[in-house]
Order: structure tokens, then sequence, then C-alpha cells
């Protein structure tokens, strides 16, 4: 094992990934999207860690998984200033800056009850307008979200 | 500019140059009179939500054009009675038909139509969300009266909240630098990221509760119903119903040749006293709707190019 450098909250993972830099509050979200509960190796959480830029923060880590670039960029609709780490051999081999993609598809519920895709079996589609702070407008009723208006499905 | 095969569903969809295509097209069908562009093509009425206006208006439009209609009016939905979703209902009706006109309760039906359909789909009204057939047909209006559409100082006024007709004529109107003048009630206010949108888009505008102190500024004065259907209470409803209510005194204080429209129906913001004079449009504006909906017909039919 390499050394310790700090006494770590979450035990250090060989393979896998490592999401830093999660809102505490949308930790156990950022989970949910990943569906890390069905993932069949260790997943393990931290929250209300010390944060200088958050406050508090979430930190998941996980065995034996690597995200897909779609994973990563979901992550951004609700943890923008994530880290993802890609981790082998208790190493750190790469680091990736989430980023939110310009389209959203089927992840989050528009927040219109009135809208078809509340209403009819419809996969969502969202438009990112602005990145930050977060505006994203549904495809099809048009409705303006704020990241405190935005639910998973 | 390519038509043909497209869906008209949302303002926002369109360009200025291609705004100002559509109107060119209206102009030019407006003075041949119903040419017969149409003939042998059917279109389809879908009307979920009560409308008198814009379904006959639609009608009308096709039908001089030598087209012909099938379709409902709320009360004969039988199948949607019987829980066919949407989806499945335009699955058919694209069969049976060469353009689909649909109006809906629910926002964002009309997209979800579109991306159904392999024919053509126009927005005939979506809940509180779309109707661009009636902002062009604004536009037009605008365009013809005043002579132009660029820096017009327009005043909305009513419901500015739940106005769908107002949230897209302003967006429109912001391709044309116009000067915009927002005023309503506190609770029936501009919602605010229209508003951010405008601001991005530099158009100035203001917000105010009295018409009188704008109201000389004004070449355009475009009052809305309140509508009872978007209030859930009765009681918030009957408050600002008669919050803004139009008769001759305006004209006193107002430019000469200032212009009053109104998507209709009215129910009693304007006094039947405007209805002859030469500032009130709106039964012209209705009226306009005849051409622009023919343009817009003959264009995603590519009977004209």
């Amino acid at each position: 094992m390499r050394e310790t450098k700090k006494e770590l909250k979450v035990p250090a993972i060989k393979e896998g990934t490592v999401i830093d830099h999660i809102p505490s509050r949308v930790t156990f979200k950022v989970m949910r999207i990943l569906d890390l509960r069905e993932f069949n190796h260790t997943v393990s959480v931290a929250i209300n860690l010390k944060s200088k830029t958050l406050g508090k923060k979430g930190i998941i880590k996980v065995s034996n998984r690597f995200l897909t670039e779609d994973e990563v960029n979901k992550i951004a609709i609700l943890a923008p200033n994530a880290t993802v780490n890609i981790i082998k051999n208790y190493e750190v081999k790469e680091k990736i800056k989430v980023s939110l993609p310009d389209e959203i598809h089927n992840i989050i519920k528009c927040s219109n009850p009135n809208c078809i895709t509340n209403n009819e079996k419809v996969k969502t589609l969202f438009h990112v307008l602005n990145k930050s702070p977060l505006q994203v407008i549904c495809h099809h009723c048009e409705r303006v979200m704020e990241s405190k208006d935005i639910t998973l499905i | 500019m390519e038509f043909k095969g497209r869906d008209i569903i949302s303002i926002r969809d369109f360009s200025k140059k291609e705004l100002l295509y559509i109107l060119s097209i209206a102009k030019r069908i407006e003075k041949n009179k119903n040419p017969i562009l149409l003939k042998n093509k059917l279109a389809a009425l879908l009307f979920y939500e009560p409308s008198t206006r814009t379904r006959l208006s639609f009608a009308s439009a096709i039908k001089r054009l030598g087209g012909n209609t099938i379709g409902f009016a709320k009360g004969e939905v039988t199948s949607l009675k019987k829980g066919e979703t949407l989806w499945d209902t335009i699955k058919m009706v694209e069969q049976y038909s060469d353009v689909i006109i649909i109006r809906h309760a629910i926002e964002g039906a009309a997209r979800l139509a579109a991306e159904a359909a392999s024919v053509p789909v126009i927005n005939a009204g979506d809940g509180a969300n779309q109707h661009p057939t009636q902002t062009l047909l604004d536009l037009y209006t605008i365009q013809k009266e005043k002579g132009k559409l660029e820096n017009i100082n327009i005043g909305f006024l009513g419901d500015l909240k739940y106005g769908r007709t107002v949230h897209s004529l302003a967006i429109a109107l912001s391709h044309f630098n116009a000067r915009m003048f927002f005023i309503s009630p506190s609770a029936l206010k501009m919602p605010q990221h229209y508003l951010d949108e405008l601001k991005q888009k530099k158009i100035k505008f203001t917000e105010v509760q009295n018409l009188s102190k704008v109201s000389k500024q004004l070449d355009v004065l475009y009052a809305t119903r309140i509508q009872q259907e978007r209030f859930p209470d009765p009681v918030e409803y009957e408050k600002y119903k008669n919050a803004y209510r139009l008769d001759k005194s305006i004209l006193e204080n107002s430019k000469k040749n200032m212009i009053i429209m109104h998507p209709l129906p009215r129910v009693g913001e304007i006094d039947p006293e405007l209805d002859e004079t030469k500032n009130a449009v709106y039964f012209k504006q209705a009226g306009n709707g005849i051409p622009l909906r023919q343009a817009l017909l003959a264009l995603v039919l590519g009977k004209i190019k």
C-alpha cells in the first residue's frame, strides 16, 4: 500500500472510481443516478466531510467500475464541481472534471405537472441554457428550471 | 428557405429571417385572394381543448385554398376517453392526413405530436406554453398597421404571468429591437425567466402597474384577457379580472396612431365603445389569421417555396 497521506475517511480502493467534491446533500442522488445500489462490488460512501469550497462534501468510492463519459456528465447535473478519479492499482490514473452536456436525456423530471412528459410515457429531454448557475429548458413544454427545481426521474 | 415538411411548434424555432419570410408569404397570399394551393390536401384538426377562433380560422384558411379538413373538437374525443395515448392517436392520424393541426391542454403535446408524426404538425396552442400561429399573426398585424416591425414601443397589458400570447410575442419582437412595457398587477407579472432572456438579448423593458404612466409612449397596446381557467383559486380570479379595463379615455392619453390589439376573446377588458375607433385593430388582427395560416400551410406542404 502507498504511504498514508492523511487519515482516510473512506478506505482506499485498488481498482475503480472515486467521485469527490460532491455537495453532501446530493451524494445519495449521485448514487442513484449511477445505479450503485444494484452494483455487485464494494461501494463506500461518506457524507458531511469538511470541504473548503463546498462546506460539507460527499465522496463515493466504487470498486471495479469505470464510468462512461455519459455517466460522468450525468454527475455534473447534480454536482457541477465534482471530480472523478480513475484508480488503477491504488494510484490515480486520471482525474476528470465533470462537465455538463448540452442536452440531458431522460435523467431529470420536468417540474411542470402539466407537461406532456408527466402525463404520458415520454422520455424527457432538456436543453442546457446556462451552465453556471444551471438553467435548463424542457424540450417539450419549454419550462425553464434551475438547480433547485431539478428532480431525478 | 426550406419549409416543406417542417413543424410549426414554437416561436423559438424560427430565426428573424424565417419570421419575415413567413410574413412576406402571408402578404402575397392576401393580395392574391385565396389561390388554389391546397387542392387534394387534407388537414386533420385535432382540437382537444375548446377554441372558436383558431379552429374556424384554420378550417377557413384550408378550405379557401381548396383543401379539406377532418378532425374533432372537444367533446367528440371518443378514443381519448378510452385512454388512448396522444402518441397512438397521432400515429393513426398521420396516415389519414397531409398535415396535423393540434390544440391540447397539456404543455408539450404539440412537440410530442411532431415527434410521432411524419407529416408536418402545426401547434394551435399547447396549454400555457406556445401558440405560434397567434404570434405570427400578431407580428403580421403590427407590420401591416405600423408599416414596420423594428423599434416598436409596445405595452403588454393584463395577465402577463399566464398569458402565452404575451410571452411568445415578446420573444418574437426581441428580434426587432422592440421597447417593451409590461403593465400588470404585481401578482400577474411577466415571469422572471422571460425577463432574463430579454435582458440577455439587450431588449429594453419597463415593468409598471399603471398604464397611464407609460401610455403616451406606446405605438402598440397589446391587451390580454385574465384567464379564469389558469387560476386554481376563483377568489384570486375575481380580484384581478377587472384590474385593467380599457375605454375611450385611453385615447386621450396616448399617441394618435397607437393601435390596440387583443388576441380575443375579450371578457370586459375592452369597452365596445372602442371598437369603432381606428385605433382598435383586434378584429382585423383575428382576420389576419387567415392569410397567415394559409401561408404556413402552403409552406409546410411545399406548395410555396
